[in-house]
């Protein structure tokens, strides 16, 4: 990471480790630039967006996707690979009866590639543990008042599987472009704390 | 072990599992909300190093299956109507009728 930091001092200790592992020999400035490079470009939750649209738009590709999503990913361009480990993905649909929402209590494993770098309170310890314990009324506070009859799923990530949640698509939207669609389509919608 | 080292799944969807109880000495990926609660297998999601033994950077990690498994939030918490499901790799599971009484005599550390 060559270049101007600021005089931020996480940035700063970031530095300090870097040259800790280059100076150990463990890596290479190049070799550092590389993987950041690859683990966070074109990282945004217009990805999950796109593909959100995509199932809406095409039964066949919902169907792909639910089933297999490191599978179907690809069809969009997009993938799993490219962090900085293997990872497998699971896309999991909101219906009518049911209603998901993610979370990592361990750590904050999050789908970067498709939803970019996760909001601060993803990583805060108080969704972490009052998300997996009484779902419904943190919903309540991110604003989506989800009727008694729908039942919740909390999927608690790992790192090596993360989860994007597929919203339904909104009533009155038939006659939208797919890129019309996917501007409808919010990060908190992906991860559950919001209905689309 | 398989061919690929890989090892062979022992659970398949649909069946009920009890998490390990044990408190493990180094990293491992188990919640410890989930330690000995019983939850049932959702799908088998293929084999993975692992966790435990690629943070105490074991040479040739076990190449575990890994399940989504689905507890209730009532058999967690004492109350609630919803589901937790965790990825869970497969040493940090045992059949749920095993445990009945308890955890079996020969549960080894995870």
């Amino acid at each position: 990471m060559s270049g101007t930091h600021t005089g931020n001092p996480l940035a700063a200790r970031v530095r300090r480790l870097e040259e800790r592992l280059i100076g150990a020999g463990l890596v290479d400035e190049a070799e550092l630039d590389a993987v950041l490079t690859r683990f966070l470009q074109g990282a945004s939750p217009l990805n999950g967006a796109r593909v959100t649209a995509r199932a809406w738009s095409d039964p066949d590709f919902r169907e792909r996707l639910l089933a297999d999503a490191g599978a179907a990913l690809p069809e969009l361009g997009l993938g799993t690979a490219g962090g900085l480990q293997a990872q497998r993905l699971g896309v999991v649909a909101n219906t009518p009866t049911r209603h998901n929402v993610l979370v990592c209590t361990l750590c904050s494993c999050y789908p970067i590639g498709l939803l970019g770098p996760s909001p601060s309170w993803y990583k805060s310890e108080a969704y972490r543990s009052r998300v997996v314990r009484e779902p419904r009324a943190v919903l309540a506070e991110f604003g989506l008042h989800l009727p008694e009859e729908v039942e919740i799923t909390v999927w608690d990530s790992s790192a090596e599987s993360r989860y994007m949640v597929l919203p339904e698509r909104p009533p009155g939207t038939e006659g939208m472009t797919e890129s019309e669609l996917a501007g409808l389509v919010t990060r908190e919608g992906l991860i559950g704390t919001a209905s689309v | 072990m398989g061919e690929s080292g890989a090892v062979p799944p022992r659970f398949a969807p649909g069946d009920r599992v009890r998490a390990r109880a044990g408190d493990p000495d180094g990293h491992t990926r188990l919640p410890r909300y989930a330690r000995g609660q019983t939850g049932r297998i959702v799908a088998l999601t293929g084999n993975w190093p692992l966790a435990d033994d690629v943070a105490a950077h074991r040479p040739a990690p076990r190449n575990e299956p890994v399940y989504t498994v689905a507890f209730d939030a009532r058999a967690l918490w004492g109350e609630g109507g919803h589901e937790v499901t965790l990825d869970l790799w497969q040493s940090y599971l045992e059949p749920a009728a095993e445990s009945a009484a308890g955890p079996a005599a020969g549960e080894e550390p995870v």
